[in-house]
């Protein structure tokens, strides 16, 4: 037993630290400071940088909230029409990567688009005749980043909201309190540590996004980053940046929990009886179709019809045999990916559920921050120890046994899939945690007076009720796998190509119509997920069958 | 779970090695590439691999993997990535008459470490309805009181435009570019955003009445499938600038040997048959690009814009004034 758990404890310092190396990696740079550049950058674009990412970093989460869990309450505790098909639908916008989204909408909205070129048409206008949201600003960034990412609020928020019980908010009403009271007072709080996992899914991912603000000339962080590096040709300079995102992401982080530091939140009765959806009718049946259908129709249906209005044109000559190869490229990635993710994530939250000492703590919290790195900063971080264990083998062996074994690790799969570990581990810790908190305690220490060992306690009573989550935690990971393109552009092997890659070749040389077809594939690989996870949640709720 | 892990080593051993093999990084697009790289394959029967990536991430790549590097080949779209894998130490030196004999020397390292494959020129677009040719001349002219709120660039973000400052550093000084700069934000029409492209649509839809742009989206946009695209580049013209000066500004496509090269023979025959006149005819039929090569005719919508004064300065100057222009350009307060 004690060796056991000792055996735990190394693999898990082990498997964290591992996962780790990159983002120390990222930090080490700061050893190696590059004052002339800091300077320069403090004089002219530091403090536009800093600015718009927390100006979008916060028009994001906000937004995220309002159209994440407003319209989950409304599924799980109303009915009104198209409601059962909202439930699952309003995730779909999570399977279209950020910078397709962007690239549909410019196509359309655009000064030369065709819906401001029609206007000009009709109403005989002039350019400066009338005015027009402009696409490519911050607040289009913060409008296309919080429609495809308030899905994962959603996700969690729906899923919290159907696990809690009827009781409390039963009890809520006999107290007096209204729906909206019942909502703002007892449902939201109780459901604050799923959302707030989702929120900082959201905020990380917001962090880490280079193609949208890229795409359109907005000054944060990571085009900070890139600009330093491939501008001034400073990749020192730019890991430092990043290493100054990471102590972002730390402090908001930190933040969050300290907020909720005495508040715990596990059930507090075990008693589930159905949830009495209320039906809805007449004006404010309409008003909960809108709230849910609007984030849904804005962050898939139309992008979609864009994409299928060029895949049209197009998809003769892009469905060729080497297309399906892509196919099969992103989706043999993903689902290995999402696999070991989700194994790693179970381990590690399992290690530090149980006796977690302050370092193991630390280490998996850690080791979740790759999620807010950059794609390409991750990917160095990966090439570097990994290069760097291959030279050094080569030497040893050619010094003493005059052979070469070359780059035995670098350039092949295994690099991409553990760059993707490193990024993605924090979606599935983060879901995995989340369902471990909310198994009381108390419901182990049964479990051990009655006898049963450890495994047995995981396998009889966790895994029952956790079996959504651990779906939820592979398919997220899928998703993001199947949408990731800067480490895989990167890191890829010869000759090996993904559906992101090929979509970004093309739309990075303003050639929108070809990308659709490959920019389609994804979104449509990521719908089945998509479904099976809402699918999952509905059945998730104790005593359902 | 036994299959996956069957699948991904299959996977892993597809990568395995040809008799005769070059490996290819490379920063241009696999669709502007891929196509020239098969006939080379059907040509020589030299199987080549190729990776596509952004140039500066390819070159920390090579940087990181060192002398075991697998890559024999990196190409590039600008000329200030070669000369960054040249000051990283990264190629060798070619010695090759035919390279030598056909690339001019402006266009190719002085230490023949670096060469350049194709060409393309940064010029003015204008709209015709509202601006008359004799009101354009030469890029130092754009400052002009004149053009306030006229003139769209994209990002300074942008390698061209980095470029094209780099250049105008090594003709004329720091001091007088950043004046340069300053007039020219001035003048801005909006804040720079997105794509050559989009310059373009935004002179034709009247946001702006000139624009700088590279040559060959031009020529795209006109022999686009999109009706859109191509009575965009219908309505506006094309302006080549200071031709009573030093020229227009041009810019390489390129490649170079690494230094960890194993295939260091069949790389050199990858680089001549990318300047044999065949490969250039491609260049410029499919991606509207001048060709290296001042002998071979180039596409008939780079015909129709004539004869034009390219400027001689040696490209191997720009990578030298890149992180200062970046940086002149930041203080400048272009975007």
């Amino acid at each position: 037993m004690r060796s056991a758990f000792k055996t735990r404890n190394i693999m898990l310092v082990f498997l964290a630290s591992l996962f780790s190396i990159p983002l120390f990696v990222v930090l080490g740079s700061v050893l190696f400071p590059e004052k002339q550049i800091w300077a320069h950058l403090y004089d002219t674009v530091l403090f536009d940088y800093v600015g718009n990412s927390l100006s979008l970093v916060i028009g994001v989460g906000v937004i995220s909230l309002l159209l994440g869990v407003i319209p989950a309450w409304l599924v799980t505790m109303y009915r009104f029409p198209l409601s059962k098909q909202l439930e699952w639908a309003l995730l779909l916008p999570m399977a279209m990567p950020a910078y397709i989204i962007a690239y549909s909408y410019t196509g359309v909205l655009d000064v030369a688009g065709p819906i401001q070129t029609s206007l000009r048409e009709i109403m005989d206008w002039q350019y400066r005749d009338y005015w027009f949201p402009e696409v490519r600003s911050l607040g289009g960034a913060i409008t296309m980043l919080s429609l495809v990412l308030y899905p994962y609020i959603y996700l969690l928020a729906r899923a919290a909201f159907i696990e809690q019980s009827v009781c409390v908010l039963e009890v809520s009403r006999t107290l007096g309190c209204n729906a909206v009271d019942a909502f703002r007072r007892v449902a939201l709080p109780l459901a604050r540590p799923a959302i707030m996992v989702g929120l900082s899914l959201v905020v990380m991912e917001t962090l880490a996004d280079y193609g949208t603000v890229q795409y359109f000339g907005v000054s944060v962080f990571t085009t900070g980053i890139f600009r330093t590096w491939f501008g001034l040709g400073n990749s020192l300079a730019a890991a430092q940046l990043s290493a100054l995102l990471l102590v972002f992401v730390v402090m908001f982080l930190y933040l969050e929990k300290r907020s909720r530091r005495q508040a715990r939140f596990h059930h507090t009765s075990s008693r589930y009886s159905a949830l009495m959806q209320k039906q809805l009718h007449g004006g404010k049946a309409l008003i909960a179709l809108v709230l849910c259908a609007a984030p849904l129709t804005l962050g898939f249906i139309i992008p979609v019809m864009f994409l299928c209005d060029w895949a049209l044109e197009t998809y003769l000559v892009v469905l060729d045999k080497d297309f399906y190869l892509l196919l099969f490229h992103s989706l043999l990635l993903a689902f290995v990916t999402a696999l070991l993710a989700m194994l790693l994530a179970l381990f590690m939250a399992y290690s530090n559920r149980n006796d977690g000492s302050l370092i193991n703590r630390f280490l998996v919290r850690f080791v979740s921050m790759g999620y807010a790195i950059p794609g390409t900063v991750i990917a160095v971080g990966v090439l570097i120890p990994f290069a760097w264990f291959d030279n050094t083998l080569d030497a040893f062996l050619r010094q003493h046994f005059n052979i070469s074994s070359g780059l035995l690790i670098s350039g092949t799969v295994i690099t991409l899939i553990f760059a993707y570990l490193t990024r993605f581990l924090a979606v599935s810790i983060n879901t995995v945690e989340a369902a471990l908190v909310k198994i009381k305690p108390e419901m182990d220490e049964v479990a051990k007076i009655a006898g049963l060992r450890p495994v047995s306690i995981l396998k009889r009573i966790h895994m029952p009720m956790m079996r959504g989550s651990l779906l939820t935690a592979l398919l997220l990971v899928f998703i993001d796998v199947l949408k990731e393109l800067p480490a895989t552009l990167i890191l890829r092997p010869f000759n090996f190509n993904t559906l992101a890659v090929r979509t970004y070749e093309l739309a990075n040389e303003e050639r929108l119509a070809d990308a659709a077809v490959p920019a389609l594939a994804i979104v449509l690989a990521g719908i089945i997920p998509v479904i099976m996870i809402s699918n999952s949640i509905s059945r998730s709720r104790a005593g359902h069958e | 779970m036994k299959k996956i892990i069957l699948i991904l080593v299959l996977v892993l051993i597809q990568q395995t090695s040809f008799a005769t093999e070059v490996n290819v990084y490379s920063a241009r697009k696999e669709a502007l590439i891929k196509p020239l790289l098969d006939q080379f394959t059907d040509k020589t029967g030299i199987e080549v691999n190729l990776v596509t990536g952004k140039a500066d991430t390819l070159l920390k790549r090579l940087e990181i993997e060192g002398k075991n590097s697998p890559a024999d080949l990196l190409l590039t779209v600008d000329v200030a990535r070669l000369i960054r894998g040249k000051q990283s130490g990264l190629f060798q030196k070619i010695n090759s008459e035919l390279l030598e004999k056909t690339i001019p020397e402006y266009y190719r390292d002085n230490a023949n470490e670096w060469f350049g494959l194709s060409l393309r020129s940064r010029v003015i677009v204008y709209a015709p309805d509202r601006v008359s040719v004799e009101e354009l001349g030469s890029y130092k002219s754009l400052t002009d009181k004149k053009w306030k709120n006229r003139l769209c660039v994209r990002s300074s973000s942008n390698v061209y435009n980095q470029s094209l400052v780099a250049a105008m550093i090594a003709n004329e000084g720091v001091e007088k570019t950043e004046q340069w700069a300053v007039g020219l934000v001035e003048n801005f029409a909006r804040k720079p955003k997105g794509g050559d492209r989009d310059q373009i649509k935004a002179v034709a839809v009247g946001v702006c009445d000139i624009a700088l742009v590279n040559t060959y989206y031009l020529a795209g946009m006109l022999e686009s499938s999109q009706k859109a695209q191509v009575a965009a580049a219908k309505k506006i013209k094309l302006f080549w600038p200071d031709q009573q000066g030093r020229g227009a500004h041009m810019n390489i496509s390129g490649a170079g040997i690494l230094k960890a090269a194993k295939h260091r023979q069949a790389a050199i025959q990858l680089l001549e048959f990318l300047v044999s006149d065949h490969a250039q005819q491609w260049y410029a039929k499919t991606n509207h690009e001048y060709s290296i090569n001042p002998n071979i005719e180039s596409s008939e919508i780079l015909e129709s814009w004539g004869e034009f004064k390219a400027d001689k300065l040696s490209l191997g100057l720009l990578g030298e004034y890149n992180a200062e222009a970046v940086m002149l350009m930041d203080r400048a307060g272009w975007k």
